[in-house]
């Protein structure tokens, strides 16, 4: 029997996707396994495997549409014996019709008609995600009295608009983690922060280069804003001595095996000493290496570490799973092939989403101290610094060290600020001797 | 070699043709089978032959006040004849359209009774003869007719249903009327208001039962005024036929009986549905009560088999039927995003003279619910249009949930409301509540303002009053 083969989830948050590739034809024959298509998501490039087996009767979506949303009919999967004529492929069509034109139709006004404004005016109201939430009036009112953020929630009404009944079966804190994130903006909105008047109003057309976000400007900023508008943060700075950590290094570089093509088999730095320090920590410290859900603390049982990675397009956090486990030429090479593969947007979802901990180092570019917004859903992210000469004092004389600054973001509903201090002393014990890791 | 098809809705009522359009217009190659006339019983014999006799009794009505506005005439009468005559030609000029509109939809009309005959099969048969045609996709669509009751059996000549009341030979002196539902109430204020004797019995405490309370004693009232005799709580227990007259025993609940000696009596408790001679038992299609079981998009259970309007749930409505023909056809042809009807927002009509119109719960019936209510009550005789039209008399209601500000109902009684209940019926669809509403801008001066300060009035707001 023909089955349609559906738009992948590649991960729990996705919603829709660009088929950038095909890699296989109408007529050839798959098994599963066999990689059908690469589809792109707002973080990265994914293959996709073939579940069945079976012949390729019929592709629906062509390569290089954008937006497909999740579980749209992208091609159709004969069975055998079966010819492509013999399927009735017009319902089909007609779903990946609706999904691909319901996206890219309202895009090009909003995109239009912004920049002519000459008086300001008041945008049209965004909530703080962005996009208009289309809800009815009875379904926002009832939302609002039971406590609901109703940009969480999916609508069951005509185009997708959100009506009683979606509210009325929603409970509160049930939405998907998935849906946390943009919802979380609108709630901004909704509680009374008045939407910032679109920038192009200050400026007159020509006298700027319009770059229209694409799908990971856009991820930044719904999840960025959320994070920093619903997380209470607060911060906590703390120095740390690199002399002893700065000597090991060097001897273990030093004496790290060299292949046959004269490549040391590692290259360790400075942040593969924090990661490993903040692992450890984290073992000692459980309270930190959690995360906030309206009803519960989730206490993690491994020190997953996310490592902030710049990329042209923006960042990406991929994580270092079970770093308690691993040494550090192995964390120091994993982080090397994540980051390598983060830029060519190969990074499976799996491979960034989650974790219990970031760390995001400036070091390189010589900054000395920062903080950073906190990568939900997880409660603290460090903001590593330069490592560089400075004057300290020691025992009533100063001296000259190499010194880092760390600067610690946490989430208050999960981490209070004893809990925090006492980490970051642990940590700061770590770096400072890392022999003691040893233990 | 049969015919074959997408889509086969068997009746061309207006649950069927609409259904039968929406499919074509869907790109499915679409056959409507129909027994007697396009249109079905509401164009032929039902909505629309009454609208035009009740169109007739409403002129009538202001003739007797032509003083009033200023005229004087005399010695003006009736020709029941011509009035049975122009709701004929107005039932056959729109049969006539419902043909035109499936010939440019490019459906097939096949004339002829249809029968299920196994998976996506189907006899038709016409003067003995038959043929077999094949679909894809079924759509029971065979309506109803009215209830009898044994002892309470329709003869055509004393003792009328819908059919006979719709073209009386002759303009009966006294009639009684079984039953005070929308039929029953309608054919009752077209013979009282040309001057028969009209008697309306009905079996449940008030006229017209399923609308309002309030409205229904609103009702009540002005048909007594008009010189209509109401026996609420009443049933017949005998209808014996004399030469050219019925006398009928009535009994009230009290146990008291009376005789009541009329020309002629209406039939009008309801309808059943007609589920016999469409092979629904063999096909394994499960009937309750006279009607189709199915489920919210008109599935029948069997695959490829689909049912609407009257053959199915209640309420038993064209409009009701039309909109399921339209949910039928979309979900066989795979459109995205079809929802179920929703029958809190479908509005009921009747063309009685006061109007009465309705939508969603009854005051009666949101308390239950047991939720905190508020109820907005507006009187026509504060709307400067219906003064204006002479049309004084009248009532409009609404009915919202306190704390969500949801319309849950509205009733009104009174001239037109059949024409503005669909303002309240949009508010309902839309989810908008009590705020959207009293921030509407309604035009002056219309009848509509009424809606306005009905909707103010919950809150004590209303402005005219």
């Amino acid at each position: 029997m023909a089955t349609n083969i559906l738009m992948p989830a590649l991960s729990p948050t996705m919603e829709e996707g660009k088929l950038s590739k095909w890699l296989v034809k109408e007529g050839d024959t798959v098994k599963s396994g066999d990689i059908l298509a690469e589809i792109e998501t707002d973080k990265a490039t994914m293959e996709f495997e073939a579940v069945d087996e079976g012949k390729i009767g019929k592709i629906l979506v062509a390569e290089g549409t954008e937006g497909v949303k999740v579980n749209a009919p992208i091609a159709v999967l004969l069975g055998d014996g079966e010819k492509p004529g013999s399927v009735d492929i017009s319902a089909a069509m007609k779903d990946i019709g609706a999904a691909v034109k319901a996206e890219a139709a309202p895009k090009a006004p909003a995109r239009t008609e912004a920049p002519k404004a000459e008086t300001p005016k008041a945008a049209p109201a965004p909530s703080g995600n962005g996009t208009r939430v289309f809800a009815s009036p009875l379904a926002r009112r009832i939302a609002a009295q039971k406590g609901l953020d109703i940009a969480a929630l999916a609508g069951s009404g005509p185009r997708g608009r959100i009506v009683k009944s979606d509210v009325e079966n929603a409970k509160p804190g049930a939405a998907k983690p998935a849906a946390a994130a943009p919802a979380a903006a609108g709630v901004a909105a909704a509680s009374g922060f008045s939407p910032l008047p679109d920038a192009r109003l200050f400026y007159k057309a020509g006298e700027y280069e319009e770059v229209p976000h694409d799908s990971m400007r856009k991820a930044i900023a719904k999840r960025l804003t959320a994070a920093k508008a619903l997380i209470p943060h607060y911060y906590l700075t703390i120095d740390c001595n690199l002399t002893a950590l700065m000597a090991t290094r060097e001897a273990l570089n030093a004496a790290a095996p060299k292949g046959k093509d004269k490549v040391a088999a590692f290259k360790l730095s400075v942040n593969d000493f924090v990661v490993k320090a903040s692992a450890m920590a984290l073992m000692k410290h459980p309270d930190v290496n959690a995360s906030w859900t309206d009803t519960a603390i989730l206490k993690h049982k491994n020190a997953d570490v996310g490592i902030a990675v710049a990329i042209p397009s923006g960042l990406i956090t991929p994580i270092v799973f079970k770093a308690q486990n691993k040494g550090l030429a192995d964390i120091s090479n994993e982080v090397k092939d994540l980051a390598t593969r983060a830029k060519d947007k190969k990074l499976k979802p799996q491979e960034y989403e989650g974790g219990g901990f970031s760390v995001s180092n400036l070091g390189m570019f010589g900054i000395k101290n920062f903080t950073s917004i906190i990568n939900p859903p997880q409660s603290c992210i460090i903001a590593v610094g330069a490592g560089e000469e400075r004057a300290i004092v020691v025992n009533g004389k100063i001296e000259i060290a190499t010194m880092m600054t760390v600067t610690m973001s946490c989430d208050h509903r999960v981490v209070d600020g004893a809990t925090g201090a006492k980490f970051l002393q642990t940590l700061k014990a770590f770096i400072e001797e890392p022999a003691s890791m040893l233990l | 070699m049969a015919d074959t098809f997408d889509v086969i809705v068997i009746g061309g009522g207006p649950g069927g043709y609409v259904c039968a359009i929406r499919a074509a217009q869907l790109g499915l190659k679409t056959a409507v089978v129909e027994r007697d006339r396009l249109g079905g019983i509401c164009l032929n014999w039902g909505c629309i032959p009454t609208k035009a006799l009740l169109r007739s009794s409403e002129i009538w009505h202001l003739m007797h006040r032509l003083p009033e506005f200023g005229f004087s005439a005399d010695n003006f009468k009736f020709d029941i004849g011509k009035i049975v005559a122009r709701s004929r030609a107005v039932a056959q000029q729109l049969s006539n359209g419902v043909g035109f509109l499936m010939k440019k939809h490019k459906i097939t009309v096949i004339a002829g009774e249809a029968k299920l005959a196994g998976k996506g099969k189907l006899t038709v048969t016409k003067d003995g003869k038959s043929a077999d045609y094949t679909a894809k996709n079924i759509v029971l669509a065979t309506g109803a007719r009215a209830r009898t009751l044994p002892g309470l059996e329709p003869d055509g000549k004393l003792i009328w249903t819908y059919r006979e009341a719709m073209v009386p030979p002759s303009f009966p002196k006294s009639l009684l009327v079984v039953g005070s539902g929308a039929i029953g109430i309608e054919f009752a204020s077209f013979y009282r208001t040309l001057g028969a004797d009209v008697t309306v019995v009905e079996v449940l405490d008030r006229v017209l039962p399923v609308e309002d309370e309030e409205i229904s004693a609103f009702a009540a009232k002005a048909f007594a005024k008009q010189g209509m005799k109401l026996k609420t709580g009443t049933t017949v227990t005998e209808l014996k036929k004399g030469a050219d007259n019925v006398t009928c025993t009535l009994k009230a609940k009290d146990g008291k009986t009376e005789q009541v000696t009329v020309d002629r009596v209406i039939l009008a408790m309801g309808i059943v549905g007609n589920v016999e001679n469409i092979g629904l038992e063999a096909a394994g299609i499960k009937v309750e009560k006279t009607h189709v079981v199915a489920g919210k998009y008109g599935e029948t259970g069997v695959d490829g088999v689909w049912a609407i309007g009257d053959l199915v749930g209640a309420p038993w409505l064209a409009h009701k039927a039309m909109h399921e023909g339209v949910i039928v056809a979309e979900k066989i042809a795979g459109v995205k995003g079809v929802h179920p009807l929703v029958t809190a927002n479908v509005p009921g009509c009747t063309y009685c003279w006061p109007q009465v119109a309705s939508v969603g719960l009854t005051e009666a019936a949101a308390k239950a619910t047991g939720r905190k209510i508020k109820v907005g009550k507006f009187p026509f005789i504060g709307n400067g249009k219906a003064i204006a039209l002479g049309e004084a008399d009248g009532l409009v209601k609404t009915v919202f949930d306190a704390e969500t500000g949801e319309l849950l109902g509205a009733h009104m009684i009174g001239a037109e409301v059949t024409e503005l209940i669909q303002g309240y019926v949009i508010a309902k669809t839309g989810e908008l509540t009590d705020q959207e509403l009293s921030h509407t801008i309604f035009p002056h001066p219309t009848l509509s303002e009424m809606m306005h300060e009905a909707v103010l009035a919950a809150d004590g707001m209303a402005l005219h009053i």
